[in-house]
């Protein structure tokens, strides 16, 4: 067997600054996972689509338009629409305190703001991976 | 849907999250991923294409190209998309689907990036098996796009049935297209970026060094086009589908079923030899201090393997 984590990357929303999702995406290659990026400006759609082709064990919305408490939850609802809500879901970006629990009721299971280490969401996912095996 | 005979029938019903599911099983090569591919294997109804070609040439831009010609056909277009995985940390970016939006949503197009894991020759070691399980899925054509390549990278020529080698002005000089290998692969050879300096000079080294090839070979046809601004298209997809003519259903068949068993043979093979090494040296790291301190060569290990297999053969003949 030779299990590789596999993580997608989703820059949904209009906003075009995706060195967020990049200093990720690479963070996470660097720590030995397979990061699939699906370039900016995407649909949550295009993004549980690609994450179920993809069968990733997790995906990451990176945002930074404001626009998180709609788009963040479309995605965790089109996956559990599609039979897909055992990939989890992290996300990121310019996202206020007071939204958080919102979006972790929504399915998120972790959200990281600006300033985070990159080595936070490596452990973060590690740790997921470990207690589901 | 846990049993084999229900992950078989699965995919071959198209359920997406089997076909996923399957892929990353034969990619992990997981226990039971044998007997699926061996119920798979006569199912597959698709033809292979192979992209190749340098990194940056602009291979992901005409796949994304070649979906659409063959959307248009109401085709289910699978592609295997492979990028290299870092040797260090077996990490990899797997970027070619960001070129591949415009089919984002489209369900009848199904996008897989795999990392090479270490497998040299421009794919992953289960590249052919993820198109043995896209093409019993229904997918036709299955679009192979090999990581970007060098000199020796010619595997995917074996795997796909007409290979499209994409080549673009400006990589280097006409001694780098005369090199053996590289040149011989592509069934076409595609001009990409016709609309860039250096296309003629580029079209006129290709076409010389073609001259150059021994007439026994068949000469691969070479279409100039753009896929960033569809130039040049139509004149591709006739020259695929004339070669696609060529060669019928039964000898696709009959290649990928010997290709396939190249691959199992060279794979059937590292596993006995690692067996061998448990029995002769006690495992593989033993055999490899042996080597390392000087105590004996890897050739001579080589010898004790084989003679240790032809003692084994002699005993069942008794």
């Amino acid at each position: 067997m030779n299990r590789k984590i596999r993580v997608l990357i989703g820059k949904p929303g209009l906003d075009g600054h995706d060195r967020g999702a990049k200093y990720i995406a690479r963070a996470l290659r660097d720590a030995g996972m397979e990061v699939v990026y699906t370039g900016i400006r995407q649909t949550p759609a295009a993004i549980a689509d690609a994450a179920i082709q993809e069968d990733v064990d997790f995906v990451g919305i990176s945002l930074l338009s404001g626009a998180h408490n709609h788009l963040f939850p479309e995605v965790a609802r089109i996956l559990r629409e599609k039979d897909a809500s055992d990939i989890i879901l992290f996300g990121g970006g310019v996202i206020p305190e007071e939204d958080i629990p919102g979006l972790k009721e929504a399915g998120y299971s972790a959200i990281f703001t600006p300033g985070t280490p990159a080595s936070e969401v490596v452990d973060f996912i590690n740790l997921q991976m470990e207690k589901r095996q | 849907m846990t049993s084999t005979a229900g992950i078989i029938r699965s995919v071959c019903e198209g359920s997406i999250r089997a076909i996923a599911r399957t892929l990353t099983r034969v990619e992990n090569g997981s226990p039971d991923s044998v007997d699926i591919l061996d119920g798979l294997f006569g199912k597959q109804q698709g033809f292979t294409l192979g992209v190749t070609g340098p990194p940056g040439a602009g291979k992901s831009t005409l796949v994304n190209r070649m979906i659409t010609r063959y959307r248009s056909t109401d085709n289910s277009v699978g592609v295997i998309a492979v990028d290299p995985s870092s040797p260090y940390t077996g990490g990899a970016l797997l970027g070619d689907r960001i070129r591949m939006q415009s089919h984002a949503t489209d369900p009848k197009v199904f996008i897989r990036s795999m990392g090479s894991r270490g497998h040299l020759g421009g794919l992953s070691g289960a590249t052919r098996d993820a198109s043995c399980v896209f093409s019993a899925a229904g997918y036709s054509p299955v679009i192979i796009e090999t990581v970007g390549v060098g000199q020796a990278e010619v595997e995917v020529a074996d795997l796909a049935d007409i290979t499209l080698l994409v080549l673009v002005p400006g990589l280097g000089d006409d001694v780098q297209s005369m090199k053996a290998g590289i040149m011989e692969i592509g069934d076409i050879i595609v001009l990409n970026k016709a609309d860039r300096n250096g296309i003629d000079q580029l079209e006129s080294y290709v076409k010389a060094s073609l001259e150059l090839m021994p007439s026994t070979m068949e000469r691969p046809e070479v279409v100039r086009i753009s896929a960033a601004n569809g130039e040049g298209l139509d004149e591709l997809w006739e020259a695929i589908d004339r070669l696609l003519l060529k060669i019928t259903r039964e000898e696709r068949k009959n290649r990928s079923a010997i290709q396939t068993l190249n691959g199992i043979l060279e794979e059937t093979g590292r596993n006995f030899s690692e067996k061998l090494l448990d029995v002769e040296y006690n495992g593989r790291d033993a055999a490899e201090r042996l080597i390392l301190s000087g105590k004996a060569s890897p050739y001579a290990v080589g010898k004790k393997l084989l003679a240790a297999a032809e003692r084994m053969f002699q005993h069942d003949e008794c």
